[in-house]
């Protein structure tokens, strides 16, 4: 077992290394076949790993246990602070390589079309493997510390691949945005890191949060101890670490730079900025959950209020934006922020049903969106634009293409009985539990997306007379086929009994379905899919006149609540003048002037001190005399003194 | 009797390797091609025959001792001797008297096994001596050029000036403990006077064989004069076995005199690395540039040697760490210098367009050299420097800290030069051949890996006794 776990990351990391030293003289396509065969192997063995974890080895003591089947000692500090690279095996890690495997896969077999006669080809898949790799050690991490190498390597692919083309300003520019925006974020992931592990005294997973949540435990009162603005250290370390999190997630206020990570290639987009990468932050605190829940629900509360405020604003600013890939970038936020205040609004025991919703809609959310995503390459790559405007009356030009996309949008505006519906469900059944105030923000955003993601499919494929059979149409069955996949997960995902598998502590929960609840959301998900219809089916003035009427709602929505300008406004303005031009001063007149100057000392004196170098012996013997004396002189004074 | 096959099986079988080169020399039948064959699959088999049964012992009355860290240690040196051969191959296969340069080269070898483990002072100066005088007579070995004949002179003349202070000191000490057992020594000192001049004497013997300032002045003559091999032997396995023995002595025999040894310590480490940066600085000629570069790392690798935790597995580990990263460096001076002659820093401009791997080896060396992560010399450094401080004597360690920038300068120069300066008369693609190709690839292996598994210096650690 421990061989195959281990094979899962490494086979995508042969791919890159593979790919990134021989890419280019291999013939053709066969790099990117290379790469989808070598993942396709990955895939299989985590579909196999999952089988037996949860069927095969099954439940100990009613509960599904957390293992480390591979651990080697990488840096020993003290006996007790080491880091090791290891693998960890419990319910979310299970789920999650099946996940990222399989999203990848699709990624790989639909861009083994999508990108033919790119002529970074090679490169291309190479830094697929690269993500691919990183990301699935960062699900099988062990320990706090390789999770965080694993979570900066998934900042540089993507870094790498949003870049990818790389001739384009915008696409450097999103780049760095993208990793500036994100490494910001990981200093408090970082600095959360070691204030966790400073008091818990180590960075492996289970006994960090056995330290931290046991009452008996000797760790636990030092670090719950009120330290820093009132709040104790354990907060402090959760809240920064929930940082990183919410960076890498795309959280307000940290979301900047997802939309405009949409300048990488489409495929990308769909596995790394919608279905994996950008849940790594929930990832991240469902894997500490424990300590969440159990030690400090404060900090817990930071990341329901976080997640509700995401959502909503996302799907606000989502109405209005007109480039297709902008619009599904904000939902991704807006869906992430929903896992995020299941998480939030979560408790222990009995209450975790907020835990498994969340991660239940994590699972279905990768299906339909990565293949919404997918779509969107289909379309794109037809109309040669991104913007709403360019199209219109898509649906017989792309017959197929448009059913997958109505489908995974009933996914996602969550009506039954497609995968969304059950998920969303469940994340709404658990915050009506714990707060009315949260359920009621995520009943409307709900309705809200409903409405943007029809507003969405209306103007693509309706919205203008249909004209048939233009432009590239769908692609070869490369493309087409990770779309039936992922229309068969948008359409079956949803009645998997996710909670029996997946919950906090690992004890399987039967899942529920309150018909009657449901009357709410499904009724707000139909109103907004009409709303939708109403305004968009066939080209009318009406939109417009709305825009008009409620201009400066529409406009602050449009321009995504001037969170940009406020942040360029910031570091342009303040941090640029206060601190960039002061540290530029020190580092060129002192730092670089004490260079110089020890530059410069050092050839004067080299210059001086030549003849001792005289080549001939005899000048030679003096000087060991001399040194020898002197050493002598030196040691007698010690001993003297 | 079966302790004694034990024990000393590295020493027994380069001794049959010896015999069997003097017999070769003897039958006169043996190609040159298949003689280095031979010999070198006889050397790996003696490092790895090393590993098997690496026990703890006394042999010879307290006269040879032996644990696993010498063992390791000897594995160290016999490793970089094949490393040397390797990558010197074309020049050997060349060489008229390549038997004479092999039983020198392993005579030298056996010394520094015996020096390494001598359990008493005469031992000790016996295996020095071995050790040293084949390697002056190495160093003559390039026959037509004069500068090697004065190398070999120069070399003996400072030689014998040190062994005269070592034979002093020793007899010193013998006069005043009454005893010349490493093993019973430290409990008859005292640390009188007459104590520290004895050890003084034996510290600039010591000093003048790891080139510490002011005993360094015969290096960069003997350098620039040798052979390319000879040169790396001097630069390497010499220094490695001396700053073996010599960490050693400081902290299990002379730790009476621990104030006195700790000061000079210091002004000779800090000497030391101020003045070979300072001569680095200026050179133009590759092989007395490095000559000064590996003295201004002896003055980090005394730093080590200050602190008395963590001293030994640090030393033992950078020597590891520096046989990589120079002889990295020096089989690419070796390969370049037997394929054209040239030994120029000039000569390395724009050597990236014609030869990018050895150009990528000669940059990664020397990315090690200067201590840059994540090389194995950013490890190996970053442990010297926290050996050091252990006594917390920071002004020592920020003057380390300085002199690698300054180092930074000159390591970086050479880089800068490969890969960006121009040419006009460019060397021609060299193709190293199969042996130095399989050394290079060991050094860039050694220089990458050894610092990123951290496994490699918890084992040295645990070897420590």
């Amino acid at each position: 077992m421990p061989l195959q776990i281990l094979l899962i990351p490494l086979l995508p990391l042969a791919a890159f290394v593979l790919l990134g030293l021989f890419g280019r003289r291999l013939p053709g396509p066969s790099s990117g076949w290379l790469a989808t065969a070598l993942l396709a192997v990955s895939t299989i063995l985590s579909a196999g790993v999952a089988w037996d974890y949860f069927f095969v080895a099954g439940m100990q003591d009613g509960a599904y246990p957390t293992q480390v089947p591979f651990s080697v000692p990488w840096l020993t500090f003290t006996d007790e602070m080491r880091i090791d690279m290891g693998i960890l095996l419990d319910p979310i890690s299970v789920m999650m390589i099946v996940v990222v495997s399989f999203i990848s896969l699709m990624v790989h077999i639909y861009s083994l079309s999508y990108m033919k006669g790119e002529a970074r080809y090679a490169t291309y898949f190479s830094y697929l493997g690269l993500f691919t790799f990183s990301m699935l050690g960062l699900v099988l991490s062990s320990n706090i510390f390789q999770i965080y190498m694993c979570w900066e390597l998934v900042g540089v692919s993507s870094f790498l691949l949003i870049g990818y083309h790389y001739d384009r300003p915008s696409a450097v520019a999103a780049s760095k945005k993208a990793f500036i925006v994100t490494r910001f974020a990981d200093l408090g992931f970082l600095i959360g890191i070691l204030v966790l592990s400073f008091h818990a005294n180590t960075l492996d997973f289970p006994t960090l949060i056995e330290r931290l949540t046991d009452p008996a435990s000797p760790y636990l009162p030092a670090a719950a101890a009120p330290a820093f603005l009132g709040l104790s250290a354990l907060t402090w370390g959760l809240v920064l670490v929930f940082a990183g999190g919410a960076g890498k997630s795309a959280m307000f206020p940290l979301h900047i730079w997802l939309p405009d990570a949409m300048e990488g290639p489409t495929p990308v987009s769909a596995l790394i900025h919608a279905a994996t990468m950008v849940v790594a932050g929930v990832y991240l605190v469902a894997r500490l959950f424990p300590v969440f829940a159990l030690s400090c629900p404060a900090a817990l509360e930071v990341v329901a209020v976080t997640g509700i405020l995401s959502a909503a604003l996302a799907a606000v600013i989502a109405c209005t934006q007109t480039d297709i890939k902008r619009v599904l970038a904000y939902s991704t936020m807006s869906q992430i922020g929903y896992m995020m205040f299941a998480l939030g609004v979560a408790g222990w025991g009995a209450a975790n049903e907020g835990f498994s919703a969340s991660m239940f809609h994590l699972f279905t959310h990768a299906m339909f969106k990565a293949g919404l995503f997918l779509c969107a390459g289909v379309i794109i790559h037809h109309v040669h634009s991104n913007d709403l405007a360019g199209m219109g009356g898509l649906r017989k030009a792309l017959p197929f293409t448009h059913i997958v996309f109505l489908v995974c949008c009933l996914a996602i505006a969550g009506i039954p009985p497609f995968a969304g519906f059950f998920s969303k469900e469940a994340i709404l059944l658990a915050a009506w539990h714990k707060s009315t105030v949260i359920y009621s923000i995520g009943l409307v955003t709900s309705g809200l997306t409903a409405f943007y993601m029809f507003r969405l499919y209306f103007s693509i494929f309706h919205h203008k007379p249909v004209v048939p059979g233009t432009g590239h149409g769908e692609g070869g069955p490369a493309m087409m086929l990770p779309l039936a996949i992922l229309l068969a997960g948008a359409v079956f995902a949803g009645f998997v009994p996710f909670s029996e598998f997946v919950t906090a502590d690992g004890t399987p929960s039967p899942t529920e379905l309150h018909l009657g609840f449901s009357v709410a959301p499904v009724g707000l998900g139909i109103a907004g899919i009409l709303l939708a219809r109403r305004l968009y089916q066939t080209a009318n003035p009406l939109p417009g006149r709305i825009a008009e009427r409620w201009q400066g709602l529409y406009r602050t929505a449009y321009r995504k609540f001037y969170v940009d300008e406020l942040y360029l406004f910031f570091t342009h303005k303040i941090i640029f003048n206060l601190i960039g031009r002061p540290a530029a001063w020190i580092d060129r007149v002192i730092v670089d002037g004490f260079m110089n100057l020890l530059g410069q000392a050092s050839l004067t004196v080299s210059d001086g001190i030549s003849g001792m170098q005289s080549g001939k012996v005899q000048s030679y013997a003096a000087w060991f005399l001399a040194g020898l004396l002197g050493f002598a002189i030196l040691t007698l004074y010690i001993l003297f003194t | 009797m079966n302790e004694f096959f034990v024990l000393m099986k590295t020493e027994l079988m380069i001794t049959a390797i010896i015999i069997f080169l003097l017999f070769a020399k003897i039958g006169g039948r043996m190609s040159n091609a298949s003689l280095s064959g031979v010999t070198n699959l006889l050397l790996l088999a003696t490092l790895l025959a090393g590993f098997l049964w690496p026990a703890r012992g006394w042999l010879f009355g307290d006269m040879y001792y032996t644990d696993p860290l010498i063992v390791l240690e000897k594995a160290i040196l016999i490793f970089g001797v094949l490393l040397i051969f390797l990558f010197a191959h074309r020049w050997l296969r060349a060489h008229q008297h390549l038997h004479e340069f092999y039983l020198l080269t392993l005579s030298a070898l056996l010394g520094m096994c015996f020096m390494i483990s001598s359990g008493n002072l005469l031992m000790f100066y016996l295996a020095l001596e071995l050790s040293t005088i084949p390697v002056a007579a190495l160093c003559n070995f390039d026959l037509e050029r004069k500068t090697s004949a004065e190398a070999a002179l120069k070399m003996i003349m400072a030689s014998a000036f040190s062994s005269g202070l070592l034979l002093l000191g020793i007899s010193f000490v013998y006069g005043i403990t009454g005893t010349i057992s490493l093993q019973v020594m430290p409990a008859a000192l005292g640390g009188s006077p007459l104590e520290t001049a004895a050890f003084v004497l034996l510290f600039s013997g010591f000093a003048f064989k790891l080139s510490v300032v002011p005993f360094h002045l015969w290096t960069a003559d003997v350098y620039e004069g040798s052979p390319v091999p000879v040169t790396s032997f001097l630069s390497v396995i010499s220094k490695g076995s001396v700053a073996f023995v010599f960490i050693t002595v400081l902290h299990k025999v002379f730790i009476p005199l621990y104030d006195a040894w700790y000061l000079a310590l210091f002004v000779a480490s800090v000497a030391t690395m101020v003045i070979g940066n300072l001569f680095a600085l200026r050179q133009q000629n590759i092989k007395r540039f490095l000559a000064f570069s590996s003295i201004a790392q002896v003055g980090f690798i005394l730093l080590g040697m200050g602190g008395l935790e963590s001293g030994i597995p640090v030393v033992v580990y950078f020597v590891l760490v520096y046989l990589f990263s120079n002889l990295g460096a020096f089989a690419v001076v070796s390969v370049i210098s037997s394929a054209s002659g040239r030994e120029d820093i000039s000569d390395y401009n724009g050597l990236y367009k014609t030869n990018p791997w050895l150009t990528w080896v000669m940059a990664l060396s020397l990315f090690s050299l200067a201590g840059i992560p994540p090389t194995a010399g950013f490890f190996g450094k970053i442990f010297l420097l926290a050996s050091g401080s252990e006594s917390g004597n920071f002004t020592w360690v920020a003057i380390a800290a300085l002199n690698m920038v300054v180092s930074l300068y000159y390591y970086l120069r050479i880089v800068r030069a490969m890969f960006m300066e121009k040419n006009d008369r460019p060397l021609e693609k060299i193709h190293a051949g199969l042996h130095a190709n399989t050394a290079l690839a060991v050094c860039l292996a050694g220089i990458l890996l050894t610092g990123v598994i951290g496994s490699v210096y918890k084992i040295i650690d645990s070897l420590v006794y």
